[in-house]
């Protein structure tokens, strides 16, 4: 979905069909099959939460990413799609009103767009730094007010309702999580979608130029808080949906959904999918979401490699997952990208020498730290077993730490030689 | 009504000294430091191991000084690497260190506040008034934060460093010109300022509570001080530190809700259901809200903030 389509003429129309629109029938293809391969109730929970993310996370990157803006309460718009979609579901299975589920989201989505346009109004006055400050003064304020509020927001407990009470059609209740999953997928593609087109609108263009270039922008004629102010609505409706998503899926909204917290992670995942590319954040979404999933099943001190993982991502690839893959697209055109895998091999070792070192080092700490009391020292790293109260591991750690970072070092001007070679050919490089 | 005029001021003093840091910081590099409460936190638990260990008035000392140390060491080899890339993954890169600084400190002391006493040399209240007392400990740390700002105050307008640091404030460009090693001065008044963060951390560590979720119940409340302020001005920081520590305070007294006082001029519940709950509100629980609200409102109606000269 990324190479842009040059209008030439072209001889067989199934094969530009193909070109034009094979990404999204293997987007497609791919989302129905998933749960055939992965069909345990485990990763379809997983997928059905990657759906929700991508949405959330691409609505996010319309701000960020296309026009420019960085905003800390993106939360707000999904928290509030998602506890008004809770409400209407209990409200639609209180009084059987015909809506059936699959609509839901849209409340949500409306939702998001109303407050969207509530606060832009308010916020997209200003751009840069200010925006940024009031974004948050307007996330803590929902955040705050979310324990406040009990009768709307539910207080600690928050929100449940029953998904299944609603609206049957064609006999699909909604009951089993692949149902949900379904659901889930179809929103989720219909939004990539949708989301795609408007950034190949002359709007979502305009965007681009407001986050590129303000004042230029301002000199051919528009008002740039105009469009930032539309970009803001629109990014609130698609944040809304994921809410409404999250709400049919967990069935249930509570205050953590519109806090700070969550207006992080959704930064974080844009950030390290790549702000700068339109899939970045869909590549950020699924990582995230694998990471919050299985690294919190090996390791306790989870939280922190993640928070590692974005300064590392922040300080060495600001253009984040996609960022990187597009670094690599000219070698691959230039047909010499087997010419730098050599030297990734081989920077590889040092990158897996400093990342053993890192793991262990915060490894033997959490253990020494968290679980000595209760499970003893001996532990287990990569089904090494050994004591923790001894200086061995520390020192091993050290040791691998040390090592990776110097021989990275020493090794990365020949890495970027080799890249530079690749990318631009020897000639070009002198 | 007097010691919550004292407390007011008090919780005013301790912002305006993680404000004045993160003031410095941002008017000089242009970074607004998401990690500033994070070094406030370390400088509590570094002052509450430190104490264990030798006792507090070393670690009034010594708490301070390493976080002013792993302050300069962030500049220096972790925000000057991203300074290249901008300001927005600069500002990405101190949430991130907040991050994971809440997490280092989680695993190494625990998610349960630690036990942090008052040092018992302080520890006896310093007057009676109306029959309640007031701990001596809180006056001790008025007396630190108060001399702490009358040193910044005198450092900054008379010294000559102060007077580099307040040049290289508005004409940093032009400093450099003149010979000074600018980079340096950035991170000597990083590390500085998170110093001061942690000084604060010290002393308010004891009297609130030193536990890992202070850094982002505090972080939030110093964005709106500074930008209230108005960027980049240290008397707006003062004005505002001391405005908010005095709404804060007082808010939590106060115990009407909007019901009431609308009850008392005669107007009825108009609403029922989900939203009702605005009316039963008091403004003691509204009272988090308010920083927020005035942010939100200085930001659409004087974006410089009180006495900032610039805008954001």
């Amino acid at each position: 979905m990324s190479s842009t389509i040059l209008a030439a003429a072209r001889p067989n129309p199934v094969l530009d069909l193909l070109r034009r629109y094979g990404v999204w029938i293997a987007a497609a293809g791919l989302m129905i099959l998933l749960p055939k391969v992965f069909s345990s109730g485990a990763a379809l929970t997983t997928m059905c939460l990657m759906g929700i993310m991508i949405v959330f996370s691409l609505s996010y990157n319309m701000l960020l990413g296309q026009t420019g803006m960085l905003s800390f309460g993106h939360a707000v718009y999904y928290g509030l799609g998602g506890f008004l979609a809770v409400h209407a579901m209990n409200t639609i299975a209180g009084g059987k009103l015909p809506i059936p589920l699959p609509v839901l989201p849209l409340v949500g989505g409306f939702m998001g767009l109303l407050f969207g346009f509530i606060f832009g109004a308010v916020s997209t006055r200003r751009a840069g730094t200010a925006f940024a400050m009031i974004s948050l003064g307007l996330g803590e304020l929902i955040a705050s007010l979310s324990l406040i509020l009990r009768g709307f927001f539910g207080g600690e407990e928050g929100i449940t309702a029953n998904r299944t009470k609603m609206l049957t059609l064609w006999g699909v209740r909604f009951g089993p999580q692949i149902e949900v999953y379904y659901l889930i997928a179809a929103w989720c593609l219909v939004c990539i979608a949708a989301m795609f087109a408007f950034t190949r609108t002359p709007l979502g263009r305009l965007c681009n130029a407001v986050r590129e270039n303000p004042e230029r922008a301002e000199f051919i004629g528009y008002s740039t808080q105009m469009v930032r102010f539309i970009a803001f609505c629109v990014a609130g409706f698609f944040a809304g949906i994921a809410g409404g998503l999250a709400a049919i899926n967990f069935e249930l909204m509570n205050a953590v959904n519109i806090s700070g917290g969550q207006s992080g992670v959704v930064l974080l995942m844009a950030y390290i999918g790549g702000i700068g590319h339109f899939a970045g954040p869909i590549l950020g979404a699924i990582l995230v979401v694998l990471l919050q999933v299985f690294l919190s099943d090996i390791t306790g001190a989870w939280m922190l490699y993640f928070g590692l993982i974005f300064i590392g991502m922040v300080m060495f690839a600001p253009g984040g997952l996609a960022g990187l893959i597009m670094l690599h697209l000219p070698l691959w055109r230039r047909g010499t990208i087997l010419q730098v895998l050599p030297h990734y091999a081989a920077m590889a070792v040092p990158v897996l020498m400093g990342a053993a070192g890192l793991t262990l080092l915060i490894e033997t700490a959490h253990h020494q730290l968290v679980k000595t009391q209760t499970d003893g020292p001996a532990m287990h790293f990569f089904r090494l077993g050994f004591d923790s109260n001894t200086p061995l591991p520390w020192l091993a750690a050290a040791l691998l730490l040390g090592g990776g970072l110097w021989l990275g070092r020493l090794y990365a001007p020949r890495l970027k030689a080799a890249y530079g070679d690749a990318a631009h050919g020897v000639e070009a490089a002198r | 009504m007097i010691f919550s005029t004292l407390n007011g001021v008090l919780y005013g003093m301790l912002l305006f000294l993680l404000a004045s840091g993160l003031t410095l910081i941002f008017s000089m590099m242009g970074v607004l430091n998401f990690a500033h409460a994070s070094f406030y936190m370390l400088g509590a638990y570094f002052g509450f191991q430190i104490s264990q260990w030798l006792g507090f008035w070393v670690a009034l000392v010594a708490a301070p000084v390493l976080v002013g140390l792993i302050g300069a060491a962030v500049e220096r080899w972790g925000l000057r690497t991203v300074h290249k890339w901008g300001h927005v993954p600069e500002l990405l890169f101190t949430f991130g260190l907040a991050f994971v600084v809440e997490e280092l400190v989680q695993m190494v002391w625990g998610k349960l506040p630690v036990d942090y006493r008052v040092p018992a040399l302080l520890d006896f209240s310093a007057f009676e008034l109306f029959g309640t007392t007031y701990p001596a400990f809180r006056m001790f740390m008025l007396l630190i934060s108060v001399a702490i700002f009358l040193v910044l105050l005198l450092v900054l307008t008379r010294s000559r460093i102060g007077l580099i640091i307040q040049a290289a404030l508005t004409h940093p460009n032009m400093v450099a010109m003149l010979g000074h090693n600018v980079p340096k001065v950035f991170m000597m008044v990083f590390g500085f300022g998170c110093g001061l963060a942690a000084i604060a951390g010290v002393i308010a560590g004891p009297a609130l509570v030193t536990q890992p979720s202070m850094a982002h119940v505090l972080g939030p409340i110093l964005f709106v001080v500074v930008v209230f302020g108005g960027l980049g001005s240290l008397p707006g920081a003062f004005i505002a530190s001391l405005l908010i520590g005095l709404i804060q305070t007082f808010a939590i007294a106060i115990n009407y809700s909007l019901g009431d006082a609308l009850g008392a001029i005669g107007i009825g519940r108009p609403i029922s259901g989900a939203l009702s709950d605005m009316w039963q509100v008091t403004v003691a629980q509204i009272g988090p809200v308010v920083p927020y609200l005035m942010l939100v409102l200085i930001l659409i109606f004087r974006p410089t903030g009180l006495m900032g000269t610039r805008e954001t």
